[in-house]
């Protein structure tokens, strides 16, 4: 058998060969310790690498946390939640303190069956391009442009713009990243906590009388959520209502009481309260609660809520002395104290 | 062969004429994988260019004296996929040995064209008889087409993300949003690079 044969399995067995050895030995002689623990964290990551950590993706953040470089407590990774906070700490040996889920949503309902327009805007399909020329088509100056700027930021997919032009969360693939929020130019976008399932959804700061000429879901200032709500969780300002949902404020009763129907409840169904036969007609809910002729009943005797007209707002749980009321139904049940969660 | 004419003649050929990309279609997935962002172009253009220039000079040195004295040029193919393969790896790891930083700008990038055809195609090419000279490159001259078919490439990548990042706030077809685009402009340079090929400096040398 002549030698030439050989020659291709020989030089390519012993290129090969070569760089086998070679690389094997180059592995070992130039291996840079990574700490592994990035790998597991990155595992447990979203992998949505929204940037709402304040490092350039997932990775970043990954190696941020084993490193020490930020709180580990993963308050910091929004998208994660508490969940994988506390799958981080047992990596590294640490207690994980509980997160808050919060949500984006969107404070305007003026669809263009709603909100007029003052002009077309034909341009590129950008918010900030819109808010270049003339501040945007629609009259009021702080409503939802509709053209998707959020939508297209959102790594979640968790917003989209309805036919009549507003763009509306979806509470269930929100994760409260608050790529959105950034983004908005009109800043109508803010994060709630999740819980609490109630917004404004208006950002009008004009006179009522102005607003009212065009927007028939916009907000004229008239303050009637302020009064519903005496806990002082929501103060005017600058002619808009200000929700303050740290004080864990039932805004059932400030939603059912505006005029313009400028709140938003997440929740379709509430929870209906019930009178017991405990009830000795005390009329002590009566007094207490915001609908009027829900709650009808003789003095001294058994009263009866009229379950159509409730709205769920749970006031009257509390007003009651014997506890004779329960909520029944569906819906969830509100949330009516602080610190229960 | 060593006349300053030849490799300036060699350079222009390797960026305009015979651009990889655009006159020879090889690298395309590169080419339309990571031209959203310039930024990200740029990264990958200098990968290219870094790991032609290796991939020419070594595999001209395997071809000319382990390949053409043992007769058996026709394992060429497979000899460049492993050593240009071999030898990216063995650089990936003394960079983020020695150069994390230019390992964090590169990292990603190096393990994605180590047998990118783009670069397979330049070692090829290096060791193809001339069509101009009717003689193979030289070792400079295989070095110097290397990192100028790298410049050419990274030119393309540049030209496109640019162009792409610009179609990304352009009203085009719904149909045609994305990567569709992005053919068509492909398509329209390639034509416009095919100006390039009536290109010749310095008749005297032919070509």
């Amino acid at each position: 058998m002549p030698i030439e044969l050989l020659y291709p399995v020989i030089v390519v067995g012993s290129v090969g060969l070569f760089f086998g050895v070679g690389l094997a030995i180059a592995s070992k002689k130039l291996q840079v310790y990574v700490n592994p623990r990035i790998a597991q964290i990155l595992g447990l990551l979203p992998g949505a690498n929204c940037g709402a950590c304040g490092y350039p993706g997932c990775s970043g953040f990954a190696k941020a946390v084993a490193e020490g470089k930020t709180e580990a407590s993963g308050s910091v990774c929004v998208p994660g939640g508490s969940k994988i906070a506390h799958a981080i700490a047992d990596i590294l040996g640490i207690t994980a303190d509980a997160v808050e889920p919060m949500m984006a949503v969107v404070h305007c309902n003026g669809g263009s069956d709603k909100a007029l327009e003052r002009s077309r805007y034909e341009g590129i399909t950008d918010c900030h391009a819109a808010i270049l020329i003339g501040n945007g088509s629609k009259i009021c100056q702080d409503g939802c442009l509709g053209l998707g700027s959020c939508v297209r930021v959102c790594p979640f997919n968790a917003i989209h713009v309805t036919k009549e032009g507003v763009a509306v969360v979806d509470a269930d693939k929100c994760t409260g990243c608050g790529k959105c929020v950034k983004v908005c130019p009109r800043k109508i976008i803010s994060l709630i906590p999740k819980v609490h399932k109630i917004f404004l959804a208006c950002s009008n700061h004009d006179r009522g009388a102005k607003v009212k000429k065009y927007c028939s879901v916009g907000c004229t200032a008239c303050s009637l959520c302020v009064k519903a709500t005496p806990s002082g969780a929501i103060i005017m300002e600058n002619n808009l209502p200000v929700l303050d949902y740290a004080k864990e404020e039932n805004f059932i009763p400030a939603a059912y009481k505006c005029p313009s129907r400028c709140f938003t409840d997440l929740v379709k169904t509430r929870s209906k309260a019930n009178i017991d036969t405990k009830c000795n007609g005390c009329t002590a809910c009566v007094a207490v609660c915001p609908v009027p002729g829900v709650i009808s009943g003789e003095k001294d005797q058994r009263h009866v809520i009229d379950k159509d007209k409730c709205i769920g707002c749970g006031i009257c749980l509390n007003a009651c002395p014997l506890h004779a009321i329960s909520m029944w139904g569906v819906g969830p049940l509100v949330k009516t104290t602080a610190g229960k969660r | 062969m060593m006349n300053p004419i030849s490799l300036i003649e060699i350079s222009i050929g390797a960026i305009f004429i015979n651009n990889f990309v655009l006159s020879r279609f090889l690298g395309l997935c590169p080419f339309f994988g990571v031209s959203k962002k310039v930024s990200s172009a740029a990264g990958m253009g200098m990968a290219v260019i870094f790991v032609m220039t290796i991939a020419s000079s070594f595999s001209w040195v395997i071809f000319n004296y382990i390949l053409h004295p043992y007769h058996i040029e026709y394992l060429r193919t497979i000899v460049f996929i492993l050593v240009i393969a071999g030898l990216v790896q063995l650089v990936e790891m003394a960079l983020q040995k020695y150069s994390p930083t230019l390992y964090e700008s590169l990292g990603i990038f190096l393990p994605l064209i180590t047998t990118n055809c783009a670069v397979l195609g330049v070692a090829i090419i290096n060791t193809d008889l001339n069509q101009t000279t009717g003689s193979p490159y030289t070792f400079i001259e295989s070095l110097l087409n290397g990192i100028m078919s790298g410049v050419g490439f990274s030119l393309a990548l540049l030209l496109m993300a640019g162009i792409r990042e610009k179609t990304e706030f352009s009203p085009v077809p719904k149909a045609l949003e994305g990567l569709p685009i992005a053919f068509i402009t492909a398509g329209l340079m390639a034509l416009a690079f095919l100006g390039f090929s009536g290109l010749n400096f310095f008749p005297a040398v032919g070509g």
